[in-house]
């Protein structure tokens, strides 16, 4: 028993002590700056708490994790019930096609999106030649862009958990219903819809929280008007030197984050008759 | 046999092909009204491809099929009224078991009083009382599996079908089983077509007998009939245990032929089936009871036991004959008889038959 523990504490420790040298003594050291404000531990809070501009960069980085989330899993669900379905070939290349972007460098695809979405980029030019619009519509350094670029890069967090938990349904429930009597619609709706929901719930657990840590993307598509709060807590250090305020708009985010997934595991525990399998 | 009041279910000429593959060859079926009926047959004799044809989850390459005076030959699965017992019971795992049996008359539009009085009754039936409320992935697998027949049972359907409802239990459990359903059976009095590979679940339940192989039904009949008068050498075989020495028919007169059993060094004359012609592989049927060990010398034939099997009530001798054949004797005599021993063995003619050989 005694000679065990010591054999799981010397696998373990390389990895232990790595992380928490090099990431949460930093950490740690990092967040405590918020509380070394000249004019008082909690002051930065304070001056977050009434900042407008602080308060409007918050709202928005949940409005815009949230239709991210919505969108994704509006595109996810169908693509994820192909894949569920295909065999062979079309299988594979459908896989690929889903994970294809995760291999790219996050920068590669963002700046590829400035490229598409700029004011005489082919998107603008194929928009004014069909008639939609006789004058070039701003997508860039908005919400638009921001949305169009997070999309494309979350979209595989939401596509493989839905995947996963498609394929997990046993085609016999489905027969099942149909031979009990029931229409498509409501096999969809009382079978294969509820049974999708723990994939939908994993899938839109990852992308909302994602969303909101997002840096890169935000920052390069969203210009001045879709600010979000790594957007802000960069722009605290890079700009204003300020690292106490960096420090708290850290905390707050990771405060959010939590409550978030405290919740999520309470909604998913409600339901467990349904992830059981 | 249970009182038929009529036909429940019709094939006619029902086939299903998959490409240049036949999965099963044009077939005829007349089921009567409360009849228990089981297609018995080994994975790819077409049973399961019957069975889906039926249920509505496969289309037909040809032929039709009627529920009582309905051609449901096109119906989908969901207009059929019949109930489907699947092997791995196919329980929707996000319900409860109430909900589960709910779900079928919830489809009919049955008013809500109504739904909670028969989901009452359909869990008496199967004796499961008081668990309606529970989620089915906490039922033990007998549980589960009574809950999927109550499921099917529940919404009254014309036809009841089962696809190897016990395939999933563990042996005790499937002789238990096998017993209540029987005796479910009884009590809801449905036409019931059952699916199998294990002829011991066939006899028990069944009132009659489809025996499938090579996509066809080979032969139709009570499960005395098929024992007593196989109609060839792989239904022989399949129903009982069964000695199956290649024989060569010589002649056929009257229901009776002579054939030379060269494993017997013998020739014998013995009934016969339809289909034994001189010429034609045959094989003679001789079942381990039927085969007696003689307590005289100078008569039948001559064998050394190879090994004895003490099976209670009864022993099995495993025999070797001069012709180098191995046959199975069982039977209550020999009790003082060993290994090694030389013995000499007998049948009553009227109990060996003659059967065409398919093939092993």
């Amino acid at each position: 028993m005694n000679g065990r523990r010591i054999e799981v504490l010397a696998l373990l420790a390389p990895a232990l002590i790595l992380t928490l040298v090099v990431f949460v003594l930093p950490l740690v050291r990092f967040l405590s700056l918020a509380f070394t404000a000249p004019e008082g531990t909690f002051a930065t809070f304070v001056a977050l708490a009434e900042s407008p501009v602080y308060r409007r960069v918050m709202l928005n980085s949940f409005v815009v994790a949230a239709v991210v989330t919505a969108i994704t899993a509006a595109l996810a669900w169908p693509l994820a019930y192909l894949l569920a379905r295909v065999r062979g070939l079309w299988f594979t290349l459908m896989i690929y096609g889903v994970l294809f972007p995760l291999w790219i460098s996050i920068l590669v695809r963002t700046y590829s999106w400035m490229l598409l979405l700029e004011r005489h980029g082919p998107v603008n030019r194929a928009i004014q030649a069909m008639g939609i619009s006789d004058t070039p519509l701003p997508l860039l350094f908005n919400h638009t862009g921001v949305l169009v670029g997070m999309v494309h890069v979350l979209l595989p967090y939401m596509v493989l958990p839905l995947y996963g938990a498609m394929r997990a349904i046993d085609p016999r429930l489905m027969q099942a219903s149909d031979g009990l009597g029931a229409g498509l619609w409501q096999s969809f709706r009382r079978i294969w819809l509820p049974l999708t929901l723990p994939g939908l719930a994993g899938g839109a657990t990852f992308v909302f929280l994602l969303s909101l840590g997002f840096y890169i993307t935000p920052a390069l598509l969203g210009g001045r008007t879709s600010i979000m709060l790594p957007t802000l807590i960069v722009a605290f250090i890079t700009e204003h030197f300020n690292w106490p305020m960096a420090a708290a708009a850290s905390i707050a985010l990771l405060a959010a984050v939590a409550v978030l997934m405290l919740a999520a595991t309470r909604f998913l525990k409600l339901d467990r008759g349904m992830f059981a399998r | 046999m249970i009182e038929t009041t009529g036909l429940a279910l019709g094939l006619r000429g029902l086939t299903k092909r998959y490409g240049a593959v036949t999965a099963l060859e044009p077939t005829d079926l007349d089921i009567g009204a409360g009849e228990f009926l089981t297609l018995l047959g080994p994975s790819g004799s077409g049973k399961t491809t019957l069975l889906n044809l039926i249920a509505g989850y496969t289309d037909p390459s040809g032929g039709t099929i009627r529920i009582g005076d309905r051609d449901v030959t096109r119906t989908p699965a969901r207009h059929r009224n019949i109930g489907m017992v699947f092997q791995s019971y196919a329980l929707f795992p996000h319900m409860t078991v109430a909900q589960n049996l709910a779900y079928g008359l919830e489809a009919r539009r049955v008013p809500k009083p109504e739904i909670a009085r028969r989901v009452e009754a359909a869990l008496a039936l199967v004796q499961l009382e008081g668990y309606g409320t529970r989620g089915v992935q906490q039922m033990s697998g007998g549980q589960q599996q009574r809950v999927a027949v109550a499921r099917a049972l529940v919404i009254e359907p014309d036809v009841l079908l089962m696809d190897e409802p016990l395939g999933a239990l563990d042996r005790q459990l499937r002789r238990q089983v096998q017993v209540e359903l029987r005796r479910l059976h009884l009590k809801h009095g449905r036409t019931t077509i059952y699916v199998t590979h294990d002829q011991e679940e066939a006899l028990v339940l069944s009132d009659r007998i489809a025996v499938m192989g090579k996509g066809r039904i080979q032969q139709l009949g009570t499960a005395a009939e098929l024992y007593a008068r196989p109609a060839n050498s792989f239904i022989a075989g399949f129903i009982g245990e069964s000695n199956l020495p290649e024989a060569k028919v010589t002649e056929v007169t009257g229901g009776m032929a002579s054939a030379e059993v060269p494993a017997l060094g013998l020739t014998v004359r013995a009934p016969v089936m339809p289909g034994v012609a001189p010429g034609a592989p045959a094989r003679l049927m001789l079942r381990p009871e039927h085969l007696r060990i003689l307590p005289d010398a100078g008569e039948g034939i001559e064998a050394r036991i190879a090994e004895v099997i003490y099976l209670g009530e009864l022993t099995q001798f495993g025999l070797e004959t001069a012709g180098g054949a191995f046959l199975v004797a069982r039977g209550m005599e020999g009790r003082g008889l060993r290994q090694g021993d030389i013995v000499r063995l007998g049948w009553s003619p009227e109990e060996v038959l003659l059967v065409p050989d398919t093939g092993p």
